[in-house]
Order: structure tokens, then C-alpha cells, then sequence
């Protein structure tokens, strides 16, 4: 009897609370590894200490899952981490909320690192990696300085890794190997023969790709590890890696420019507090402490104003002026028209 | 049913005694539906509504109108060819490993003394205890290119130049027999248990010898046990997702890997419900005509 008593307590409490609204905390989803962990510490802590505004943290953060909760109508989370490309899609499926930019100010955001449907939470670069032991320091002589270099076994030879299962980034350097100058590169690709080209180019050094990787985290590991001499991935998990003693450089030179940011999927259980709270931590306060703890650069301008971090710090984040020339900044007109074929070209090679 | 109660009229002897005999009968039987009420329930639940709206989508084109298009696509891509290749592959070899390591092991295990099988059947069963992840991850370490196997062997002199041992078809058979193991080794083992010995020695009395023994007598025994466990690590193989995503290297695509590609990219029900629809017909022929070749089935269910 006394239990029964209890759990009708307890249930009616818990009505209770889920009755306040307001007081109930956000879920903000991330990804694993130091990506997420960066954001903790830059970003959410101090933005929920400093907003009142609680929030659970989650991982695994994924558009598809998300529009999963916004299809069957179960929606749990409010913020979700995502890559440009994937934000895309998911408006284009009718997933997300529109931002409110009454309340999220971008007044002082880079031109492109927002939309409709995402604010940008950092600016990242798909660069290419090698093991410095094998082809030396940046910079140096005998160092890869583009995407030709990464492609071209005989004069670096050893073993590679390439993206899996996803065709984001994996046709733009071949293309840029081939001979394709940077600014023509998504003018190429939108044919079908453009495409192939930069298949074949892969399926060339196919032989030498010892791994796909399919995770930020598993860039970093490989290279920890040296299990492959090179590979494709995102700069900052290369700089975390370095840091844990990974003997591993990259180049900026013919880098892919791109941002994540975050977005909230329609029907989010607390709307109003999730965008207060993404206004927050869109505030350059938070962003300028962003690079203390992954090498990823801001998306507010003002963050680079505000920052006290060091002038190489600075200096190594792909969104700083001397930086952003060298790179190609991913097109995602191209991707939101091309990705579906080009993922199912893609794949057809990984299986063969 | 109700064929029972009809029956009645037919039977001559102790009419009475046959018709109280029938209605028990009957409500046994119904009891015993009763019992497997709840799991119909569920099967009904979990299995059949889901497996239904995944055959239903799978029809759904992307502008919401009834359509061929994921099957066209996956008939105008060799890709999705060869996933299925590869799983099929992946399984059938997984299973053999499973059978060349298992069937010894289970030998082993039912020829032990009772107070040593417990020691033994713990190894056996301790990987179940360690999650999937782990132990996967735990392969990449041993099988890397600087990893403990290589080092060891390039230390000892067995081999000079890393080997590669992960990363493709090979690190992902090692995982995924090591994962399937028990679920082979369990059901043999109790079939084996069940066989009388005397059964071996009244072969060898009668002139057998212990190979031809075994192989007229023991074997066949054994082998319900064996195609039980055979299946279910083939099934299990089937859809596995983990072992070959880690330890294949991005290189051995099985068609949860293809599932999830299309999913995380394109957000795209359809296509990837068509890849489930295709996988599961795709097994139960695989397995209509396995059973047709190995008469397994009446290996598994003791009919002639």
C-alpha cells in the first residue's frame, strides 16, 4: 500500500513539473569526441550559467534521426549540431524551424555562415593530413602541398585514407588533383562527366587507400596510430590529434571551406528557450574561447576582436583572413542539386 | 478447433468417455493458445505491423505517390549489387569459420567431464558478457598495421613488413566469427550432449571403426544442433552492422553500412526500407533453398 501511495506521489509530481515549462531544461545535441567537448567547454557551460537556461547534453547528434523525431512526431531534441550540407537537406525536407532573428543576432556574422534554417557555430576546413615522420613538417621541402601531392603515389608513397560512405568532400580534391582549377571545380562536377572524372581519379588511388574513414574521431585515431601515411578530414581534429602527441601536419592550400552550425528541428518541446539559448552561444563572448579548445574559427566576426588567444592561434583558424584565399568554400547550391547522384556514383566505387 | 468437436460423432467406442476425452483435449489446447497469447502479441507488434510499413514505404516515392523508383535504383547502381554480394559472402564465410572452429569446440565440451564443462563454457560465454563494441574495437587494436599481433610477429621474426590484417575482408571475419562463437557453439553443444555414447560403442561392437563411427553415427546426431546454430549465426550475420564497419575499413559495405549511407545522407525512408525489403526476401529464398539442398530441414525438425 505504502508504495502504490508513493508512486502516485511521485507521478503527480512529476506532473507537476513537466506542468512548468518554462523551467524545464533544453536538450542540446552535439557530436562525440573533441569536437563536442570543445563546445562544452566554450560554448554551453558558460552560455547555460550565464542565461539561466538548463540544458542536457546529448551526442550523436544527426539530421536524419532528427527528422526521424520530426516525421513520427516524437521530437525530444531542441538543438542539434549539424554539417551545412546536412542543414540543407533537412530544410529542404521540411525539418527544421526557422530561425527567429528577432532573437538570434547576426549582425556581426560572416557573409554564408548562416541561413533560414541554421546559425553557424564554427568554421572548420577539409584539409588533407600526413604523417610527419614520413613526408616531414609543413611547409618543408619535401612536405605534400596539394591535393596533386595526395594523389600522386610515387612521389609520396605510402597508404591513404578517404571518406566513407558519404560523398561530402571526397570529389572536390580529386578534381583539384586532376588539374581542375579550384574555381572551376563545381562547375565541373555538375555533369555527369565532370563526376566521373573525379571517381576515376579516386578509383586510381584506390589501391593505396588502406582506410575509409567514416568519423572525425577516427581521422584522428588513424593518424595517431600511423596506420595510414595520409588522409583527408577536418583540420581541428588534426590539431587535437598533434596535441595527444600525434606526429601529423596539414595544409590549408586547396582546403575545403565549410561550417557547421545549429539547428533546431521543427517542433522542438522548448522552442522559445532553445533559441534564447542558441542567441546565447551565438554571442562572440563564447566564440572567442572556441579556439582554446579546437582549432576551428568563428563565425561571429567579433569573436576575433574579443579573443585572447594567442596571434598563432589565431592565425592557424580556417576563417582567418589569410587563410580563407587559399581554400575552396564547399558550395551548397551544388550540394543540395548533385548530392544525391553523386553519393550513389560514390558508393558504387567503395563497392567495387 | 472445432474439428475436434465434430470428430466426435464419428468415433463409436465409450461415446461418452470420448466426448469428455475430445472437450478436454479441446480446452488444453486452447489454454495452451493462451499461454502464447502475449508473445503473438508482441510478434505481432514488433515484427509484422513494422515489417508491413517498411514494405509500405519502400512503394513510396520521394514525391509521396506510390512508385518503383527505389527498386529501379537499386537496379540502375551496381553498387547495391555488390552490398548484397558482400553480406551474402560475409555471412556464408562467417558461418564456416563458425563450424570449423565450433564444431571441434562443442566435440570437446561434450566428450569434458561434467565439473570441468563449467570452467569451460564460461570462456566460451565470457566474450557475451563484454559489449559488441568493445570487443570489436578491442580486434582493431590487436590487428592494426602497429598493433599488438604485428608488432609481436614482426618481433619474433615472423615477418618483417606489417601484414595487413584489419581493415578489410580478413579483420572482419576474425571479428565477426569471435562475435558468433557462442551462438554456435550452444545449441551443438547441447545436441551433442543429448547423443547417447553408447550409440558409438554399439558401432564399434559391430565392426565400425571409430571415424566411420563417427561420421555414420555421431555426425548425423550432431547435425540438428549444428544447422540450428549454422542459422542463426548466418541470420545474425546478415544484418550485422558494428563488426564490419569498424574492422572492414570502409572497404567490406554490408548492407546495414549501405542503409545507414543512405539514411545519414539522404534522410531517404524509402530507399533504404527498399534495401531491408530486399534483404529479408532475399533471405528467405537464400534460405528456401538451402533447405531444399541440405534437407536441413529435416535435419532441424526430425522429420524423414
Amino acid at each position: 500500500m505504502m508504495n502504490i501511495k508513493q508512486l502516485a506521489m511521485g507521478t503527480a509530481m512529476a506532473l507537476v513539473m513537466t506542468g512548468a515549462a518554462n523551467a524545464e531544461p533544453i536538450t542540446v545535441v552535439s557530436w562525440g569526441g573533441s569536437y563536442g567537448e570543445a563546445q562544452d567547454k566554450a560554448l554551453f557551460t558558460d552560455a547555460s550559467k550565464n542565461s539561466g537556461i538548463e540544458i542536457v547534453r546529448e551526442s550523436g547528434a544527426s539530421m536524419s534521426k532528427a527528422c526521424l523525431q520530426v516525421e513520427s512526431g516524437s521530437v525530444t531534441w531542441d538543438l542539434v549540431v549539424t554539417g551545412s550540407g546536412g542543414a540543407a537537406a533537412a530544410a529542404a525536407k521540411g525539418c527544421l524551424e526557422k530561425i527567429d532573428f528577432g532573437v538570434v543576432d547576426v549582425s556581426d556574422f560572416y557573409k554564408n555562415t548562416y541561413t533560414d534554417y541554421c546559425i553557424g557555430s564554427d568554421v572548420f576546413a577539409t584539409v588533407m593530413s600526413w604523417n610527419t615522420d614520413k613526408y616531414g613538417e609543413p611547409g618543408s621541402d619535401g612536405a605534400p602541398k596539394s591535393w596533386a601531392d595526395f594523389f600522386d603515389v610515387e612521389k609520396f608513397p605510402g597508404t591513404r585514407a578517404y571518406r566513407a560512405n558519404n560523398v561530402d568532400g571526397a570529389l572536390e580534391p580529386a578534381l583539384m588533383a586532376d588539374g581542375v582549377p579550384a574555381d572551376k571545380v563545381y562547375e565541373v562536377l555538375s555533369t555527369r562527366e565532370g563526376k566521373e572524372r573525379a571517381i576515376n581519379k579516386i578509383r586510381e588511388l584506390k589501391p593505396h587507400i588502406a582506410v575509409f574513414w567514416g568519423s572525425g574521431a577516427q581521422q584522428a585515431q588513424l593518424m595517431k596510430d600511423a596506420e595510414v601515411d595520409m588522409t583527408t578530414g577536418w583540420n581541428g581534429r588534426f590539431d587535437n590529434a598533434k596535441k595527444d602527441g600525434a606526429k601529423v601536419g596539414y595544409t590549408f592550400n586547396q582546403a575545403l571551406l565549410d561550417y557547421d552550425c545549429f539547428a533546431m528541428p521543427k517542433g522542438a518541446p522548448n522552442k522559445d528557450t532553445a533559441m534564447k539559448f542558441l542567441a546565447e552561444i551565438s554571442k562572440p563572448e563564447y566564440q572567442a574561447n572556441l579556439p582554446f579548445h579546437i582549432t576551428y574559427g568563428p563565425t561571429n566576426k567579433k569573436a576575433y576582436e574579443l579573443t585572447t588567444a594567442p596571434k598563432e592561434l589565431i592565425e592557424a583558424l580556417p576563417s582567418h583572413p589569410n587563410n580563407v584565399p587559399k581554400m575552396l568554400p564547399v558550395s551548397l547550391d551544388w550540394y543540395a542539386e548533385h548530392r544525391a547522384e553523386a553519393l550513389e556514383m560514390y558508393m558504387e566505387l567503395l563497392s567495387e | 478447433m472445432t474439428a475436434i468437436g465434430i470428430e466426435k460423432t464419428g468415433q463409436s467406442e465409450a461415446p461418452l468417455h470420448a466426448e469428455e476425452l475430445h472437450r478436454q483435449q479441446a480446452r488444453e489446447q486452447w489454454t495452451l493458445l493462451g499461454l502464447a497469447v502475449p508473445a503473438l502479441i508482441i510478434v505481432c507488434l514488433i515484427i509484422l505491423i513494422p515489417v508491413g510499413w517498411l514494405f509500405y514505404l519502400s512503394f513510396v516515392g520521394n514525391d509521396g505517390e506510390l512508385s518503383l523508383q527505389h527498386y529501379a535504383k537499386m537496379v540502375q547502381y551496381k553498387s547495391y549489387a555488390r552490398v548484397f554480394a558482400t553480406t551474402f559472402q560475409v555471412s556464408v564465410l562467417t558461418t564456416g569459420i563458425c563450424i570449423l572452429i565450433g564444431y571441434p569446440l562443442s566435440y570437446f565440451l561434450a566428450l569434458l567431464p561434467p565439473r570441468w564443462v563449467g570452467f569451460f563454457m564460461l570462456a566460451v560465454l565470457l566474450p557475451f558478457w563484454t559489449s559488441l563494441l568493445v570487443r570489436t574495437y578491442a580486434w582493431l587494436v590487436l590487428l592494426q598495421k602497429n598493433g599488438l599481433l604485428n608488432d609481436f610477429a614482426m618481433q619474433v621474426g615472423l615477418w618483417d613488413t606489417p601484414v595487413k590484417l584489419v581493415h578489410n575482408m580478413t579483420g572482419t571475419l576474425i571479428g565477426m566469427a569471435h562475435i558468433m562463437l557462442p551462438f554456435l557453439v550452444l545449441p551443438l553443444y547441447n545436441a551433442m550432449k543429448k547423443i547417447d555414447r553408447d550409440l558409438m560403442y554399439a558401432a564399434g561392437n559391430l565392426g565400425a571403426s571409430p571415424v566411420s563411427a563417427f561420421w555414420r553415427v555421431y555426425f548425423p546426431l550432431s547435425l540438428p544442433g549444428m544447422v540450428a546454430g549454422s542459422l542463426i549465426v548466418f541470420v545474425l550475420c546478415l544484418g550485422f552492422y558494428v563488426t564490419p564497419a569498424v574492422l572492414g575499413g570502409g572497404r567490406v559495405i554490408m548492407v546495414a553500412t549501405q542503409i545507414t549511407a543512405i539514411l545519414e545522407n539522404q534522410f531517404d525512408w524509402g530507399a533504404a526500407s527498399a534495401l531491408g525489403v530486399v534483404l529479408l526476401i532475399a533471405t528467405m529464398l537464400f534460405l528456401y533453398i538451402a533447405g531444399r539442398l541440405f534437407k536441413f530441414d529435416a535435419a532441424l525438425f526430425g522429420k524423414n
